[in-house]
C-alpha cells in the first residue's frame, strides 16, 4: 500500500509558490508514492490541475479532502491553525515551520499525533543534506529577484555603454551580506553589467564574491564573523562602528544597494540608517532583502515599495513569490531529494507506513515531532569529524611546457659526476679497444644523440605512431640476416646448413615486422585528421 | 653494386630514418615521415641484398622469407583493430629479439672471418650481448603481450626475494660470459651461450611479470628501446654501421619516450622497472585511516548527463583504458560532432599514460575520426577546467584522482592528474565504484559536483547520444 503524498493550495496571502510541480510528480511516483494534488494548486506558479494529471497526480477539489487523503503532506509555507484543524491524526508534515518562531504550532501539531519534518531545520553543514537544502534554493531565487527588482525600479541601464547619444555609466551595487541570496545577486547583478561590490563579516566569503564577478569590500577592523553552522554571528561595537562607516561611504557611492543580513533567531540587523539613506544620489534604489524580519534599513516598509528621500526603498517579503514557477521547481526538487532519503534509510516501510529513522544525522535534524513527540531541538550534532590533520599537501608544481620545452638545467655537481663517469668509461673504451669497433663506437654514440635531439621533440599525441614505426625501423636487423644467408664463399666451404636457416628465420621474422610495422603505421596515421 | 656504393646507400638510408622519427614530430609531416622509414628500408634491404656480402644464391631464400614473412606482417596491420595496437607492437618487438637472437647464433657459428686476439674477443663478447638483449627483449615482449591482451594477468607477479634473483641471474651471466670468451672452439662455448640464453629468456619473463598493469605503457616504450639496442648490438657484432645507427636511434626514442612516461607519472624509471605500483610497503596501511574520503556518491542517468551537456557551453572529455576496452570512441565522436554542431566548445583532455601505451588515446580518437586540434595534452587543458561546465570522464580513473595532489601519503602522490574535480560538474563513468589500477581509492567519486553513470561505457553513451539527439 503505497503513501500519498498530498499537496495542498497554499493558503498565506501573496504566496504563489507550491510544494511540487508536475516534473517532480513523476519522479515521486517513480519512488514508489502517490501523488494528490488539490486542484488550483499550481495555478499561481502556472502549473495547470491538467499537467498534474498528465503526470500522474490524482487531483482533489477541496482543502479538506485532500487533507483527509494524504499520508504526508507536501506544503511551502508555515501551516496556519485552521490546516493543522484538517489534518488527519497521526499524518505527517514535509515543509517550513520555523518551530523556534512557532512553539504554539508545534503543540497543536504534536496535539494531532503528527510526524512533522521541518526543511528549515535541515543540518546544512551535512554535505548530503545540500540537495535538499531548501533554504538555500529559495534564497538564491530570491536573491536573483532582489536585483530585478532593483532594475526595475531604477532609472538607467546597469551595464555602461557608449552610444552615439553619449556615454552611460555603468550602475554601481553594493550587495550587503554575502550568503547565498548574496551571492545570488552578486552573480546576477554583475551579468547584468555593472559594477559589484560586496560586504560580509566572513571574510572567507571573499573568494566566492570575486569568482562571481564582484568585489569584496573589508572592513578596516580585525574580527572574524563566523557564527559556526555557515551562519554570522553578532559582532562587537568596535567592529560595528568601523562597518558603519564603510556603509556610509559606499551609500554616498553607489547607485544601487542590496541588503541580505540576518542573524539566525535574531531580529535583522540596521545597517544602512536614515542619513545613509538620504546621502544616497536621488532615484538610487535600495532593496531590503531582510524585510520580514525587521529590515536592514531604519526606512524599510516591509512588504511594500516606498520612496523616501528621492531613494526607492522595496522590501517586498515575497520576492521567491516573483518568481513562483522557478522557486516551486527548486523547492519540489528538494522535497524529493528528502522524499528519496526517506526511502534510503528504510523511514518508508515496506508495507508503507512511515517511521522515520532517527538514527540518520539528516533525518533526526530535520524532523521536529514524531508521532506527536517533540523532537526538537535535535542534540547537539555530533562535532563534525575533525578532518584528519594531514601534514600540508606539499605545493604540486605544475610543470608548464610539457617535456618539449627545454628542462631545467642539470645541478652542477651532477653534471660533473655524469661528466666524470662518461670521461672514465670512455678512456676505458679507448684504452682496451682496436680502432675499427672504435669507428663504430663514434657512430653508435652520435646516433645516440640524434635519436634523442630528434624523438625529444614528438608531440604525444604521436607516441604510439613513432612507437611503431621505431619498431617497424628496428627491423633493419634484417640486414643481419641478410649478409649471413650466402656470402661470398670464403676459403672455398660452402655455407653452413644452420646458419642458412637461422638466418632465413631471421628473415620472415623480420619480414613480419617490417612490412607490418609501416603499414600500421601508415593505417595509423591516415586517422589523424583536422 | 660495389662496396662502396652500398655503403652511400646505407648512408642515405640512414638519412631517410632520421628524417622519418623527425617527420612524426607533427601530425602534418607525420605521413612523410613514414614513408621516408619505408623508402629508407627498401634502400637498405636492396643495397644489402645486391651489395658484395650477398651472392646470388641466396635469392631464393631471401625472396622466400621475405615474402612469407611479409604476408604475415600485411595480413597482422590490416585486422589489427585499433584497441589492440598495445598487443601488436609488443608482438613485434618480440619479433625484433628474437631475430636478434637468430643473427647472434648465426654469426658465432660462421667461421669464414677468422679473428684474432682482441678482436676476436671483442665479437665474442658482442655476439654474448647482442644474444642477451635479443633474448630478454623476445621472452619480456611476449609477457607484455600476455598481459596487454589479458592473457595474463594484469596483477605484478612479486616473487619472494625477487631482487636477489636478479642479481644472481646478473652474476651468472657474467661467469658464463667469461667462460664463453674463453672457450677455444664453437662446441665448447656453444653451452654457456645457450645458458645464458635460457637464464635471460627467464629474466625477461620475470621483469615484465613483476610490473603492474598501469605500468604498462612504460614498459611497452621500454621494450621497445631493447629492441633498438639488440639491433645496435647485432651491428657491432657484423661490424654494420647502418644496424648500429639505426639501432641507436630506435634505442634511445624508446629510452626517452620510457623517461616521458614515468615523468607523467611522477615515477622513478628504476622503481617502475623494479616493479609492483601500489603493493609497496608502507602505502596499504597509510590508505586505510587518513584518506578514507568523505561525502556520497551522487549517481546519475544517462538522460540526465545528456541534459548536462545540452546545457553546457564547454566540454572536456577524459578518456581513458575502458573506453578503449568499451570500444566506445566512435559513440564519442557522434557525441561530439552532434555538441560541436550546437555550438559547445568540447575538447578531449589526454593524460600521457592514458591507455596501455604512450599515444594509445589519441590513436583511438584519431580513428574515430576526432579532429586532433580538439585533441589536447593534460598541460594545455589543465588551467581550462574552472571555466568549464561539464567534465566527463570515461573509464579513467587514477589519472583524474585529486588524491595525487592532496594526500602526500597516497601511492600516486604528486603524479599529475588532470584536475576534472575544478569544472563546474564532473561525470565519471565506470562500471562500478572499484579502484583503478594502482589501487587507490578515488576522492573525487565524493565530491559535491561529481556525478557518477555507472554502466557499460558504450551503452551508456549510446543511451546519451540517443537521448542527446531527441
Amino acid at each position: 500500500m503505497a503513501l500519498t503524498i498530498g499537496v495542498p493550495r497554499e493558503t498565506l496571502a501573496g504566496e504563489k509558490r507550491v510544494a511540487t510541480v508536475p516534473e517532480v510528480v513523476e519522479k515521486l511516483i517513480k519512488l514508489g508514492f502517490r501523488v494528490a494534488v488539490e486542484s488550483g494548486a499550481g495555478d499561481a506558479a502556472n502549473c495547470s490541475d491538467d499537467t498534474y494529471r498528465a503526470a500522474g497526480a490524482e487531483v482533489i477539489e477541496g482543502a479538506a479532502n485532500l487533507w483527509a487523503a494524504s499520508d504526508i503532506v507536501f506544503k511551502v509555507g508555515v501551516p496556519t491553525t485552521e490546516e493543522v484543524g484538517l489534518m488527519r491524526e497521526g499524518g505527517a508534515l514535509i515543509g517550513f515551520v520555523w518551530p523556534a518562531q512557532n512553539p504554539e504550532l508545534m503543540q497543536q501539531l504534536a496535539a494531532k499525533k503528527a510526524t512533522v519534518l521541518a526543511i528549515d531545520s535541515l543540518p546544512r553543514t551535512l554535505s548530503r543534506a545540500q540537495k535538499m537544502d531548501a533554504l538555500t534554493s529559495q534564497a538564491g531565487v530570491a536573491g536573483y529577484r532582489a536585483v530585478i527588482e532593483a532594475a526595475n525600479a531604477f532609472g538607467r541601464f546597469f551595464n555602461g555603454q557608449i552610444t552615439a547619444a553619449g556615454k552611460v555609466p555603468p550602475a554601481k551595487v553594493f550587495i550587503a551580506g554575502a550568503g547565498v541570496a548574496g551571492l545570488a545577486a552578486i552573480g546576477t547583478a554583475a551579468g547584468l553589467g555593472a559594477i559589484v561590490r560586496a560586504n560580509d563579516t566572513r571574510a572567507e566569503v571573499a573568494d566566492q564574491v570575486v569568482s562571481l564577478g564582484g568585489e569584496f569590500v573589508k572592513v578596516d577592523y580585525e574580527e572574524e564573523g563566523s557564527g559556526g553552522g555557515g551562519y554570522a554571528k553578532v559582532m562587537s561595537e568596535g567592529f560595528q562602528q568601523a562597518q558603519r562607516e564603510m556603509y556610509a561611504k559606499q551609500a554616498r557611492e553607489v547607485d544601487i544597494i542590496i541588503t541580505t543580513a540576518l542573524i539566525p533567531g535574531k531580529p535583522a540587523p540596521r545597517l544602512i540608517t536614515a542619513e545613509m539613506v538620504q546621502s544616497m544620489r536621488p532615484g538610487s534604489v535600495i532593496v531590503d532583502m531582510a524585510a520580514e524580519r525587521g529590515g536592514n534599513c531604519e526606512l524599510t516598509e516591509p512588504g511594500k515599495a516606498v520612496v523616501k528621500h528621492g531613494v526607492t526603498i522595496v522590501g517586498y517579503t515575497d520576492l521567491t513569490s516573483r518568481l513562483s514557477k522557478q522557486s516551486s521547481t527548486l523547492y519540489a526538487t528538494n522535497l524529493f531529494r528528502l522524499a528519496e532519503e526517506l526511502c534510503k534509510t528504510q523511514s518508508v516501510k515496506e508495507d508503507g507506513t512511515l517511521d522515520v529513522n532517527m538514527e540518520d544525522e539528516a533525518i533526526r535534524g530535520l524532523t521536529v515531532i514524531k508521532n506527536g513527540e517533540v523532537t526538537w531541538p535535535p542534540p547537539a550534532p555530533k562535532p563534525a569529524a575533525a578532518p584528519p590533520a594531514k601534514p600540508a599537501a606539499p605545493v604540486v608544481q605544475a610543470k608548464k611546457g610539457g617535456h618539449g620545452a627545454a628542462s631545467e638545467p642539470m645541478a652542477g655537481n651532477k653534471l660533473a659526476i655524469m661528466f666524470g663517469v662518461a670521461a672514465a668509461l670512455f678512456w676505458f673504451v679507448g684504452a682496451n679497444a682496436p680502432g675499427a669497433f672504435l669507428a663504430h663506437f663514434t657512430v653508435f654514440v652520435l646516433a645516440c644523440f640524434v635519436g634523442y635531439m630528434v624523438v625529444w621533440n614528438v608531440t604525444p599525441a604521436l607516441h604510439t605512431p613513432l612507437m611503431s614505426v621505431t619498431n617497424a625501423i628496428s627491423s633493419i636487423i634484417a640486414i643481419g640476416a641478410l649478409v649471413q644467408i650466402a656470402p661470398p664463399l670464403a676459403g672455398g666451404l660452402p655455407p653452413d646448413q644452420w646458419i642458412r636457416w637461422l638466418a632465413v628465420g631471421g628473415i620472415a621474422l623480420t619480414a613480419v615486422n617490417m612490412f607490418g610495422g609501416f603499414a600500421v603505421t601508415q593505417r595509423m596515421l591516415d586517422m589523424f585528421r583536422k | 653494386m660495389s662496396g662502396n656504393l652500398a655503403t652511400v646507400s646505407y648512408i642515405g638510408a640512414t638519412i631517410l630514418f632520421i628524417l622519418s622519427l623527425g617527420g612524426l614530430s607533427n601530425p602534418e609531416t607525420s605521413r612523410r615521415g613514414n614513408l621516408f622509414g619505408m623508402i629508407g628500408m627498401t634502400i637498405a634491404v636492396l643495397a644489402t641484398v645486391f651489395g658484395p656480402r650477398v651472392t646470388a644464391a641466396g635469392y631464393p631464400w631471401i625472396i622466400g622469407a621475405m615474402v612469407v614473412g611479409g604476408a604475415v606482417g600485411l595480413y597482422a596491420a590490416r585486422v589489427v583493430k585499433m584497441t589492440q595496437m598495445p598487443e601488436l607492437v609488443a608482438l613485434m618487438h618480440s619479433l625484433v629479439g628474437l631475430a636478434a637472437c637468430l643473427v647472434g647464433f648465426a654469426s658465432y657459428i660462421d667461421t669464414s672471418a677468422p679473428l684474432a686476439g682482441a678482436e676476436k674477443t671483442i665479437h665474442e663478447l658482442e655476439i654474448y650481448i647482442g644474444i642477451l638483449i635479443g633474448a630478454i627483449t623476445f621472452s619480456g615482449s611476449l609477457i607484455a603481450f600476455g598481459k596487454l591482451s589479458a592473457k595474463i594477468g594484469g596483477s605484478p607477479m612479486l616473487l619472494p626475494g625477487r631482487h636477489w634473483m636478479n642479481l644472481a641471474g646478473l652474476l651468472l651471466v657474467i661467469w658464463f660470459g667469461g667462460e664463453f670468451i674463453r672457450a677455444h672452439s664453437i662446441s665448447e662455448g656453444m653451452t654457456p651461450l645457450i645458458v645464458m640464453t635460457v637464464i635471460a629468456l627467464l629474466f625477461g619473463i620475470h621483469m615484465v611479470m613483476a610490473i603492474g598493469g598501469a605500468d604498462m605503457p612504460v614498459v611497452v616504450s621500454m621494450l621497445n628501446s631493447y629492441s633498438g639496442w639488440a639491433a645496435a648490438a647485432t651491428g657491432f657484432m657484423l661490424s654494420n654501421d647502418l644496424l648500429i645507427v639505426v639501432g641507436a636511434l630506435v634505442g634511445s626514442s624508446g629510452a626517452i619516450l620510457s623517461y616521458i612516461m614515468c615523468r607523467a607519472m611522477n615515477r622513478n624509471f628504476i622503481s617502475v622497472i623494479a616493479g609492483g605500483f601500489g603493493t609497496g610497503g608502507g602505502t596499504p596501511a597509510a590508505k586505510g585511516d587518513a584518506a578514507a574520503p568523505v561525502g556520497e556518491v551522487v549517481p546519475i542517468s544517462a538522460t540526465e548527463t545528456a541534459e548536462l551537456l545540452k546545457d553546457a557551453k564547454s566540454v572536456i572529455i577524459v578518456p581513458g583504458y575502458g573506453m578503449a576496452v568499451a570500444q566506445a570512441q566512435h559513440t564519442v565522436y557522434e557525441i561530439t560532432k552532434h555538441l560541436r554542431e550546437k555550438g559547445v566548445n568540447i575538447r578531449f583532455g589526454i593524460h600521457p599514460v592514458a591507455g596501455r601505451m604512450p599515444g594509445h588515446m589519441n590513436v583511438l580518437l584519431a580513428e574515430a575520426k576526432v579532429p586532433y586540434d580538439i585533441v589536447m595534452e593534460m598541460d594545455e587543458l589543465n588551467d581550462d577546467f574552472p571555466g568549464t561546465d561539464v567534465a566527463m570522464v570515461i573509464g579513467a580513473n587514477d589519472i583524474v584522482n585529486p588524491a595525487a595532489q592532496d594526500d602526500p601519503t597516497s601511492p600516486i602522490a604528486g603524479m599529475p592528474v588532470l584536475e576534472v574535480w575544478k569544472a563546474k560538474t564532473s561525470i565519471v563513468m565506470k562500471r562500478s565504484m572499484a579502484s583503478g589500477y594502482a589501487g587507490v581509492d578515488n576522492p573525487l567519486f565524493y565530491k559535491e559536483n561529481n556525478r557518477m553513470l555507472f554502466g557499460d561505457a558504450k551503452k551508456m553513451l549510446d543511451e546519451v547520444l540517443v537521448a542527446l539527439k531527441s
